[in-house]
């Protein structure tokens, strides 16, 4: 075949955009290939495709895509967390003649490669994991406003991770650090396929982020049960809520700032170049714009598990409802007031930085309101140090520390000795794990049994925990030290030996870490192995005393909910149902609409991988092909109206009878 | 949120809806667009913030005086604003169930939808031919993005009109159907609103910078 032939099939590709002469990328690509082989057999040897199709990927069911959402995130965290192990080593060994064992080139693409699927692939997927589930059964609903929209959120995120793990075997991923910033990451600098890789990831995943926004807005404004005004709804739902506003307010930003970057690569234009009258510190700021919400996007929700997990297991009532709920709304605003904290180091002056170095630190009254409310919810408490009790208490801790060195950060005098330091490093990661990741290992172990009617393993779960915490603490509390000393980030090789024992003591660290997520692993697996044991089965629907909705109804919960739609007269509803005699009803039942399930959303968001690798690849025929695909799948489905159906009220009277059974045999 | 009883007449508390009515699909869709809208108007609020900042960054190229010409705007952008107006009249129509003017109104609405893309495409033409290109300078890459951002929410609104066009002409003014029309009409007039924005900041300021 002639050389233009090949061009307009595949573009810029060739065959030697396979790593191929990179034998860890080979030995990574062997082992996942045969493990992806070794699973795509036992899935067609137990013939479950039909099921996994029919019951879960195209399914409208909130708490299905919920569970995929967790799903995904938990399969990205260990791709991110082996990269982390990958820098850990190679910092710990590259001192003076010592080059490690990773080249610059791979270096750089993996920390780049960490921060990006750590927080767009494992911590929003957890976040919008957990809210999937959990509000529309706190508010007493039957769905979210737009289950098509959700799958297709799900599978939009989905796609983008898709993206995003190509790059790691085909062609390369971006050698710019987690935000891509420009000049850097322009057609100058970074003329390879890496940072078009990061640009389709993240546009494709944000488009599923931004609908799932909409769509939990919509579900938590139009679909709370009858009863349940605004200031009666769990703190976790208020949480969920303010996330969502953020998000619907923040990746719109994030979407245009992308879209320019791709225009100065694709098209040559000069948003951001040094020539042609551009300016690259637009970048920087617009991309911050979305990036500081983003941060409260993702510890928002966590702040919700935590009230929820304190009030339930200290058996109280939340102290300080209501500025609880008003703490999380003034965090929403002032989360858009302080981008600029992030670069004070642009020099744009006395007056701005401490305009937003101010702000910045009054972020922290809120947040310490918070920490006192869960504080005097436990003070006089009947505290059960269950896990996710465990993880709240590990959270207040851990998270107070990180808060603290984050005002120091925004002292902006401090800020110029501090900026791109380790020390920063080392204050998000105290902030992220200590606050994100310990609140989805608190909503995961909370939650559990809601979702699968068993309870995760108690003794695997307490050594992930502690390997997790004291792991935690080893690995980062010598980054701290070593940024105080100077150590910037993202450095490959160091010449000075003396520091060498930190970054020792720091990977020793990661293998704490390590050893807590296998631990977690084999809780999971321990516990769906024993789940029929007294130990684990929970038939009452309700096994930590909980008080809000979703434990009034049946574990795992039924396809529509709740059978009948519940009326609320007081805050922790389910605590006041118990407390003023409610009893389930058992007869009555009638039909319930439904919405349809439909592979439609997983169309789309395969049409959109397509048109992704069109555009990084260059393969305009399979871009324009996809995008053309992309319009008529989605006219094709606004012609379908019948998206409905009404499960019988026999099948309701059989489920809720099932139900009445397991209760009375556990009475 | 209903009105629904919180206690019976005995005077107990009420904990679930026993006589509950469908709720049919839909009831959120309005806000939801309409929150969608706000979002998408933060796209076009960062590139007017990008015009902002590039608007001077000539770079030894054309400046907005030396390119714009305002009676072309002029006609362009009354195409628009008389393509809401019909848009209008025809969801008036739709109030009446008045299915074949609906239809009109729309088929109208589309016309003078793409006479406004037809007179941007020569524009653009006109300023490729006399070299003031997107690549020229950070000022005519943000006048590009901006405008042709807005062209191309326009194209695809002209898109969803045919469709609704064959959905209403073969299904009716279905309920379903109505308020797809609403929704397209907010997407509609919200362009108007972007336009108005550019013709002010882009064109008319652009031509006494």
């Amino acid at each position: 075949m002639s050389a233009d032939l090949l061009k307009i099939l595949f573009g810029r590709f060739t065959l030697d955009a396979l790593p191929l002469h990179e034998p860890i990328l080979v030995g990574t690509f062997v082992g996942v290939a045969i493990g992806g082989i070794a699973l795509l057999g036992a899935l067609t040897y137990f013939k479950v495709w039909g099921y996994l199709w029919h019951e879960w990927f195209t399914s409208v069911d909130h708490k299905r895509i919920g569970v995929m959402y967790m799903v995904l995130g938990l399969v990205m965290l260990l791709r991110g967390f082996s990269d982390a192990l990958m820098m850990r080593a190679q910092q710990s060994m590259a001192f003076g003649a010592n080059q490690g064992f990773l080249p610059a080139h791979h270096y750089d693409q993996v920390f780049t490669a960490h921060g990006v699927i750590m927080i767009f692939f494992v911590a929003m997927p957890f976040v919008t994991g957990l809210m999937n589930f959990v509000v529309p059964l706190q508010i007493g609903a039957r769905d979210v406003s737009f289950p098509f929209l959700n799958n297709f959120s799900f599978w939009m995120t989905a796609m983008g991770a898709a993206i995003v793990m190509m790059s790691l075997f085909v062609g390369e991923f971006a050698r710019t650090g987690w935000l891509a910033m420009a000049p850097l990451s322009g057609l100058d600098y970074s003329p390879d396929v890496g940072v078009d890789y990061y640009i389709w990831a993240l546009q494709v995943a944000g488009i599923g982020t931004l609908l799932s926004g909409i769509n939990l807005v919509c579900t938590i404004v139009k679909m709370r049960a009858p009863g349940m005004a605004f200031m009666k709804m769990p703190v976790f739902t208020w949480t969920a809520l303010c996330t969502n506003i953020l998000i619907v307010a923040a990746f719109p930003v994030l979407t245009a700032v992308l879209a320019l970057l791709a225009l100065d690569r694709y098209a040559g234009t000069h948003f951001f170049t040094n020539t042609g009258g551009g300016n690259y510190m637009m970048y920087t700021n617009m991309i911050w714009i979305w990036g500081h919400p983003e941060v409260y996007i993702l510890i928002l929700p966590a702040f919700g598990v935590f009230s929820e997990v304190t009030s339930t297991f200290c058996d109280k009532r939340l102290f300080g409802y209501t500025s609880m709920v008003y703490a999380t709304l003034v965090i929403t605003i002032l989360s858009y007031l302080v981008w600029l904290h992030h670069f004070f180091t642009m020099g744009s002056g006395a007056s701005v930085n401490s305009f937003f170095g101010i702000t910045t630190m009054i972020i922290s009254i809120p947040t310490g309101a918070k920490i006192f409310n869960w504080l005097f919810t436990m003070y006089h408490g009947k505290i059960r140090f269950e896990l996710p009790m465990m993880w709240t208490v590990a959270f207040m801790l851990t998270f107070t520390i990180g808060g603290m060195t984050g005002v120091m950060l925004a002292i902006p005098p401090a800020d110029f000795v501090l900026h791109n330091s380790l020390f920063l490093v080392a204050h998000f990661h105290n902030v992220i794990i200590g606050g994100v990741l310990f609140g989805m290992f608190a909503g995961i172990n909370y939650w559990w049994p809601k979702a699968f009617g068993f309870k995760l393993d108690d003794f695997w779960g307490k050594v992930s925990f502690w390997f997790w915490v004291s792991g935690f603490w080893v690995a980062f509390t010598p980054l701290y030290i070593l940024g105080l000393m100077g150590v910037t980030r993202r450095l490959r090789h160091f010449d000075d030996p003396s520091l060498q024992i930190w970054f020792l003591i720091a990977a020793f660290g990661a293998l704490l870490v390590a050893v807590g997520i296998g631990a977690f692993l084999m809780q999971i697996y321990v516990s769906i192995r024993d789940r029929d044991t007294d130990r684990l089965r929970d038939d009452s629907g309700d096994p930590w005393g909980g008080r809000t909705l979703e434990w009034a109804t049946s574990s795992p919960p039924p396809a529509y909910n709740f059978a009948f739609t519940p009326v609320i007269h007081d805050l922790d509803a389910y605590s006041d149902m118990k407390s003023r005699g409610y009893r389930r009803p058992v007869e009555g039942f009638r039909a319930i609409l439904m919405p349809r399930n439909t592979p439609t959303g997983l169309y789309l968001a395969a049409l959109s991988f397509t048109g992704a690798v069109g555009m990084i690849w260059y393969v305009w025929w399979l871009a324009g092909a996809s995008l053309f695909g992309i319009f008529a799948v989605a006219i094709h489905h606004t012609f379908n109206y019948n998206r409905e159906y009404h499960i019988p009220a026999e099948e309701v009277v059989a489920t809720e009878r099932r139900r009445t059974t397991l209760l009375a045999a556990g009475a | 949120m209903s009105n629904a009883p919180t206690m019976t007449d005995a005077g107990e508390p009420v904990f679930y809806l026993a006589d509950e009515h469908d709720h049919e699909a839909g009831g959120s869709t309005m806000l939801g667009f309409w929150i969608y809208l706000m979002s998408d108007c933060l796209i076009f609020a960062m590139l007017f913030a990008c015009y902002g900042v590039f608007g001077g960054s000539y770079a030894g190229g054309p400046r907005g005086s030396d390119i714009f010409e305002l009676p072309t705007v002029a006609i362009n952008t009354s195409m628009l604003l008389i393509s809401s107006v019909t848009y209008g009249f025809a969801m008036l129509a739709m109030d009446e169930d008045r299915k074949q003017a609906t239809l009109v109104w729309l088929a109208i609405t589309g016309l003078f939808g793409m006479a406004f893309v037809g007179f941007e495409l020569s524009e653009f033409a006109h300023l490729f031919a006399i070299g003031a290109t997107p690549q020229r300078s950070a000022f005519l890459s943000s006048f590009f993005a901006l405008v042709s951002t807005h062209g191309l929410h326009v194209s695809i609104g002209i898109l969803w009109l045919v469709t609704l066009m064959v959905q209403v002409g073969r299904f009716g003014l279905t309920t379903a159907n109505k308020r797809r029309l609403m929704c397209l009409s907010l997407f509609w007039h919200f362009l108007d609103v972007i336009w108005i924005g550019v013709f002010t900041f882009v064109y008319l300021l652009g031509i006494l910078r």
